[in-house]
């Protein structure tokens, strides 16, 4: 797509906006609260921005996507701790490697279709996750812990989440101008003509199997690269924080809220449910029940609006659909 | 040399039982192209189900029969509620409320029981053989898996709603041409599902502690089982528990258990990408060949 046409794109603009709003409404008055909130919304958003690219264009559900995200956050806290790398580096080192990993795996399971592909993204997980958890140059199941030097080249602890945060706000705009670029692309166009009718697709001449390894490759990247700023950020990692089957379930949740196959929709579903979330955790009774609502909500869109929030204003009002894509 | 030999005899034990519990998985897949997620709830239901009858002072055997027609019960409850609209709409749907289910039960769960260890206490004398025993537990799961699985095969090949159930698994369209009510045979099909799943689990619940959460590991063992038995047959998933219970028993004398689960999950990808039949479909079109 040219860049005349892109920029008359309102989802353009849109992008554009959600980056500044995230990258200058925390700047007021140093609201570190507002950050923290802001930096959680920006790693869901990226989390189901990609998820997104397999779940909406392609039609294949990912179980394990939060594979990218954990494998990513170790990569990068190893590469600073053992081997005192600059953070940029090893976070962008850490989503090449995550992401030629997924470009391997993919080859190799995304022979499969449909259900059979979710069992094992599912088992891809579980093993990655096993794996980690007894390798000991990684920690085993206690983890890495970094030291509060670390922090040191980005200017001590307190600007470094600054930076941190920063760089969280790019990632996710990387991640939704990804997701449109794809959108309008030949290559999207393949990948949903692969959602739609797979076998129609191949006879039409769509090279599924390349398209889907590669999807499978790109939705890696930037999870991975959120995954090692994410984990940076708290200074350790374990085996269960970083292959959290729940982070994974929420992404799925955000991008089935906000209406799979959309832009607008996985970013819109991860900021409110994570906005719900946040809520949810902070009234006592509920901390408790965040899975629950979750699943709850997840069931009943399932059931009864499968286009999510977008699906619904879609058909409300059809015009909608060239402003917000 | 007989301590592995009597380890992967144990392992075998214990692996039949995962069969029974992938069994259901795959009879659901089978009937209706649906994956069921909430398989381990569905296990987790079946020992808590046998922990309260025990405490009801229920023996532990025969609070098998009650625990199977409650999880027929909540089957059916289910399919009505999570999995009626998914029929014949794309895989992603039916995993996704699946899956949704499973987040439910088990977020209730954690907040009703925490993660807290349950035991139910189960007394058999083991066989001893040579300086190594064989729990009587072990034993007799495998026995009654055994049955079960042979009162299965009796079910659905000897009596009419089996039969339909074959039927509409072959071809919904013609079963229902033929008058087979093709709604009541799904929701039937789910709550058997589902019934041999809390069967297992109870049965699981008689030879290893649990908590709530055990169903995933459970669930993921029914998946590998299911792979290696080829999605949709019943008595592949048999044989691919006796499989897994099989590498089990061989890996065990000789590394840490926690390197278990990785290898299982590497065969498990490994076998699916390869042989996405099953290995027990290849095995047997080999041999026809």
């Amino acid at each position: 797509m040219r860049l005349g046409e892109t920029l008359r794109r309102p989802t353009f603009w849109l992008i554009v906006a959600v980056v500044l709003v995230f990258t200058l409404l925390p700047l007021r008055g140093n609201n570190v609260g507002l950050r923290e909130d802001l930096l959680l919304a920006a790693v869901y958003v990226t989390l189901a921005t990609n998820l997104n690219l397999m779940i909406g264009y392609a039609g294949y559900v990912n179980f394990g996507n939060i594979v990218f995200f954990g494998l990513g956050g170790y990569l990068c806290v190893w590469l600073v701790n053992t081997h005192a790398w600059p953070l940029v580096a090893a976070a962008l080192f850490a989503g090449v490697i995550v992401s030629l990993v997924g470009l391997l795996f993919g080859l190799g399971i995304l022979r499969l279709r449909g259900a059979h592909f979710a069992l094992a993204t599912i088992g891809v997980n579980e093993g990655v996750k096993a794996f980690v958890a007894n390798f000991t140059p990684w920690g085993g199941s206690t983890g890495i812990y970094l030291s509060i030097q670390a922090y040191q080249p980005l200017g001590g602890a307190a600007q470094a989440l600054w930076t941190i945060y920063f760089l969280l706000v790019a990632v996710m705009g990387l991640s939704l101008a990804l997701s449109y670029g794809i959108k309008n692309s030949k290559f999207g166009l393949g990948l949903r003509a692969i959602g739609q009718n797979e076998d129609a697709a191949i006879v039409l001449g769509v090279p599924t199997r390349r398209y889907k390894a590669l999807v499978y490759s790109a939705s890696a990247f930037l999870p991975a690269v959120a995954g090692a700023l994410f984990f940076f950020k708290s200074a350790f990692i374990q085996p269960d924080d970083a292959y959290d089957l729940a982070l994974s379930t929420e992404a799925i949740v955000a991008v089935m809220l906000g209406g799979q196959g959309t832009l607008v929709g996985p970013a819109l579903g991860a900021f409110l449910y994570e906005e719900l979330r946040s809520t949810l955790l902070t009234a006592q009774a509920f901390s408790n029940f965040q899975l629950v609502i979750a699943g709850a909500l997840l069931l009943l869109i399932v059931q009864f609006v499968p286009g999510g929030l977008m699906g619904w204003i879609y058909r409300r009002w059809p015009g909608m659909k060239r402003v917000l894509e | 040399m007989f301590g592995i030999l009597a380890s992967i005899v144990d392992g075998v034990l214990v692996g039949s039982v995962y069969g029974l519990a992938a069994m259901g998985l795959t009879l659901i897949w089978g009937v209706m192209d649906v994956i069921n997620l909430s398989h381990g709830a569905m296990i987790v239901a079946g020992m808590f189900g046998l922990f309260y009858l025990t405490m009801l002072g229920v023996p532990p055997y025969a609070a098998i029969a009650p625990v199977l027609v409650a999880g027929f019960g909540l089957g059916v409850g289910l399919y009505w509620i999570a999995v009626h609209r998914m029929i014949g709409r794309p895989p992603l749907m039916s995993l996704l409320a699946t899956f949704a289910v499973n987040m439910v039960l088990i977020g209730l769960g954690t907040a009703v029981w925490g993660t807290v260890l349950f035991n139910v206490p189960v007394t058999l004398p083991g066989i001893s053989l040579r300086g190594y025993t064989f729990t009587g537990t072990h034993i007799m799961a495998a026995v009654l898996t055994a049955v079960i699985a042979g009162l299965l095969y009796l079910f659905l090949y000897r009596t009419r709603p089996g039969k339909a159930i074959r039927a509409v698994a072959g071809n919904r369209e013609a079963a229902e041409l033929n008058g087979i009510p093709t709604t009541q045979v799904l929701a039937l099909a789910f709550g058997l599902g589902v019934a041999l799943a809390c069967i297992s689990g109870a049965l699981i619940a008689t030879l290893f502690p649990f908590t709530i959460l055990s169903g995933t590991a459970y669930q993921l063992k029914s998946f590998v089982v299911t792979v290696l038995g080829g999605l949709g047959n019943p008595a592949g998933a048999l044989f691919g528990g006796v499989a897994l219970g099989l590498l089990e028993g061989l890996l065990t004398p000789f590394m840490p258990v926690s390197w278990t689960t990785v290898i299982e999950f590497g065969v498990f990808v490994i076998v699916l990408v390869a042989f996405p039949g099953g290995l027990f479909g290849f095995l047997r079109r080999a041999r026809s060949r």
